[in-house]
């Protein structure tokens, strides 16, 4: 079953489309992550599927029941906010019951509830405090809790986790994922940070300018981005793109990168349409597919396809070296293993994984094989 | 301390001079208070004699017993007891009245948007700087056609009203402090309007109600131009009062009695200002959220 449907919803800010046409689907226990760069309509979105504020046009439906009347109260969600949003004026208990004494729910079962989300979320000792005698780790629990408390339909989270440090940041994300794991819920997530989108999510909408450019499971969105901004957008470092020609060698395919004496040709995916032989592409490949010369890709046991380019810089992060290298005079970031030391300026030779090569339409930016 | 004091020379001599002036100001400030306290300290007979400014010879402490229960005011013989308690029975509703609604008006403005708001709240804080004697008419006019004319109720109302304009711009700067996000949450978790404004929104309040109840009392007590315009005789408020009073002495100057008159029905805003000026203060720089 659908936990929650948009349908061609936009909306308009003055005279500025924020939202541009957004149809989503997302089924029942999905913990779908909406990510996109600062300004591109996830909050908005966000907002409008919990009713606190009108779309222009278009229609919400929740649990199967079409909400776009219904006020936030009553759509049977649950929210967390990036700003946490605790009450000040009450304790943590309170901040939890708050939404059951607004329903005028019994007393014994305010209880019951507070008692099992503190024990879940072990937050029992902090009960009695007030939201300004919390650290952030802790406020970010107490408005977990303020949703969890309600078993909702739907929870919706804004960029829970952006106030907390990078450290605190990766426990919390491990985390709700377990959470998630353990109570099921569908959950929609907003974040603009990929890598929470890519640990997290069951399914990623990328959006951009107030438009889903693609709605998959994280692994097609890795491997086989829609277009070039989802491309771009996702991967850290992200994905390289590289202008280039396809041409016909016999019945095989080849991507051509540059000329004369810098060519690169790597084998084009078997799926990409005759009619694109002679014309230009753009190639995607990503980081992890340029490895040093030893590096076995995948379960192939024998050395694969190998190039030799020059070496502009090395950036080692520990856990890996990224290299800046120049691929038919294009400039592209590779990853080797953490004690290769390259020499800047310098040939090299790399070993170039080609099972993943994306191509994409240089016009509508649209990928096509 | 004295790194700080940022004078040039020996810091003994330019803070010397700072507070020779300073002294010397606020000397010539309480001038007025401190021969109102004397005057009203000293026999009608002494002042006579002698002059406005002096020393009492004896502590005329009967003229606060004359002022308060005895002394004639345009032929009631009852001291200022009657008017204090008019002032009373008019400035506590109305700084009251006009609090709350203030904070309802200043909450509503702020934390829900809605068509036209900002113009409403311009409309509303316009009367902030509207003078008082360009009110008198319509007022007149009002009190005459809901009947109150002559009545505190009458002057309640009018306070009332009168008083929103400020208590709703003090209001509403106030909770515009507040996150958007706390009414986001409070509507989920199924809030509606005066539940979020008893539950959150009031609990966060307390500084801001000091300052407007301080401002509202003071403001009120001390209004003397729609006290003696509408209203005369028995149910004017003591500022009114205490110029019938001045303008009643026909025989002898009573200058010692109208002087404890004065000093009594000003001791009410005093102990406001003694008590809750610090809250003022505060209160004006507070934020809502920390
Ligand atoms: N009330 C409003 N009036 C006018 N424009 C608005 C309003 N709210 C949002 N916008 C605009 O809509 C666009 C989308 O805003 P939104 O807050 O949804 O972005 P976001 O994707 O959540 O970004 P971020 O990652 O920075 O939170 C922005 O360009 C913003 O300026
Ligand atoms: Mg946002």
């Amino acid at each position: 079953m659908s936990a929650l449907v948009i349908r061609d919803l936009r909306k308009r800010f003055g005279t500025t489309d924020v939202l541009k046409g957004i149809d989503l689907d997302i089924d029942s226990g999905d913990f779908t992550v909406l990510v996109g760069p600062s300004g591109c309509g996830k909050s908005t979105l966000l907002n409008i599927i919990a009713g606190l504020e009108t779309a222009t046009s278009g229609e919400i439906e929740i649990g199967g029941r079409v909400v776009t009347a219904v006020p936030p109260k009553d759509r049977d969600i649950a929210m967390v906010f990036q700003t946490y949003a605790l009450y000040p004026s009450m304790t943590v208990r309170q901040n939890i019951t708050f939404g059951m004494e607004c329903r005028n729910v019994p007393k014994a079962q305010q209880a019951e509830a507070l008692e099992r989300v503190a024990k879940l979320l072990q937050i029992e000792p902090l009960l009695a405090r007030k939201p300004a005698q919390l650290s952030g780790g802790q406020r970010q629990r107490v408005a977990m809790g303020r949703a969890l408390v309600r078993d909702p339909k739907l929870f919706l989270f804004d960029e829970p986790l952006s106030n907390l440090d990078a450290k605190l940041r990766v426990e919390m994300r491990m985390e709700i994922k377990q959470l998630h794991a353990r109570i099921g819920a569908s959950i929609v997530y907003v974040t603009h940070d990929q890598i929470e989108a890519m640990t997290m999510a069951t399914r990623i909408a990328v959006m951009n300018q107030g438009e889903v450019q693609q709605f998959a499971d994280p692994d097609t969105v890795y491997n086989r981005p829609a277009n070039l901004f989802v491309a771009r957008f996702m991967g850290a470092p992200p994905m390289n793109t590289i202008p280039a020609t396809l041409e016909g060698e016999g019945d095989r395919p080849v991507v051509v990168i540059g000329a004369g004496e810098h060519v690169v040709r790597l084998p084009a995916p078997p799926s990409i349409g005759r009619e694109w032989l002679g014309k230009s592409v753009i190639v995607g490949i990503r980081p992890e597919c340029i490895a040093e010369p030893t590096r076995l890709f995948g379960s192939s046991t024998a050395a694969g396809l190998t190039i030799t380019a020059p070496v502009e810089m090395t950036e080692p992060t520990g856990a890996e070296t990224i290299v800046v290298l120049r691929l038919g005079g294009q400039k592209v970031l590779g990853r080797v293993a953490p004690d290769i030391r390259l020499a800047n300026g310098a040939l090299a030779t790399f070993a170039v994984d080609t099972r993943k090569l994306c191509l994409f339409d240089p016009q509508t930016e649209r990928l096509i094989a | 301390m004295r790194e700080q004091s940022g004078f040039a020379g020996p810091p003994s001599v330019g803070r010397a001079v700072v507070y020779a002036v300073v002294i010397l100001l606020a000397a010539g400030y309480l001038v007025p208070m401190v021969v109102v306290v004397l005057n009203s300290l000293r026999t009608a007979e002494e002042i006579a004699q002698t002059s406005m400014i002096g020393w009492p010879k004896v502590w005329a402490f009967q003229n606060y017993t004359a002022a308060w229960s005895d002394f004639c005011i345009a032929q009631t013989c009852s001291g200022i007891r009657p008017y204090m308690l008019n002032s009373a029975l008019v400035t506590l509703p109305a700084t009251v009245f006009s609090t709350l609604l203030g904070a309802v008006a200043g909450y509503a403005i702020s934390l829900w948007r809605f068509r036209g708001d900002s113009w409403i709240f311009a409309l509303v804080t316009l009367g902030v700087f509207l003078p008082e004697q360009m009110r008198l008419i319509p007022w007149t006019i009002v009190l005459r056609d809901v009947g109150l004319t002559n009545t505190l109720s009458g002057l309640v109302m009018i306070h009332t009203i009168q008083g929103l304009s400020f208590t709703t711009l003090f209001c509403r700067n106030y909770y515009v402090a507040i996150p958007q996000d706390l009414m986001k949450a409070a509507r989920i978790d199924g809030a509606g309007f005066f539940r979020i404004f008893h539950r959150i929104v009031m609990p966060l309040s307390p500084p801001i109600l000091i300052v407007t109840v301080i401002w509202q009392f003071t403001h009120i007590w001390n209004e003397f131009l729609y006290g003696v315009t509408f209203t005369t005789g028995t149910q004017q408020p003591v500022t009114a009062a205490l110029i019938a009073l001045s303008a009643s002495v026909a025989d002898v100057p009573q200058y010692g009695v109208q002087s404890a008159a004065v000093v009594v029905a000003a001791v009410p805003t005093l102990l406001v200002y003694l008590f809750g000026g610090r809250y003022f203060v505060r209160g004006l720089t507070a934020g809502a959220v920390k």
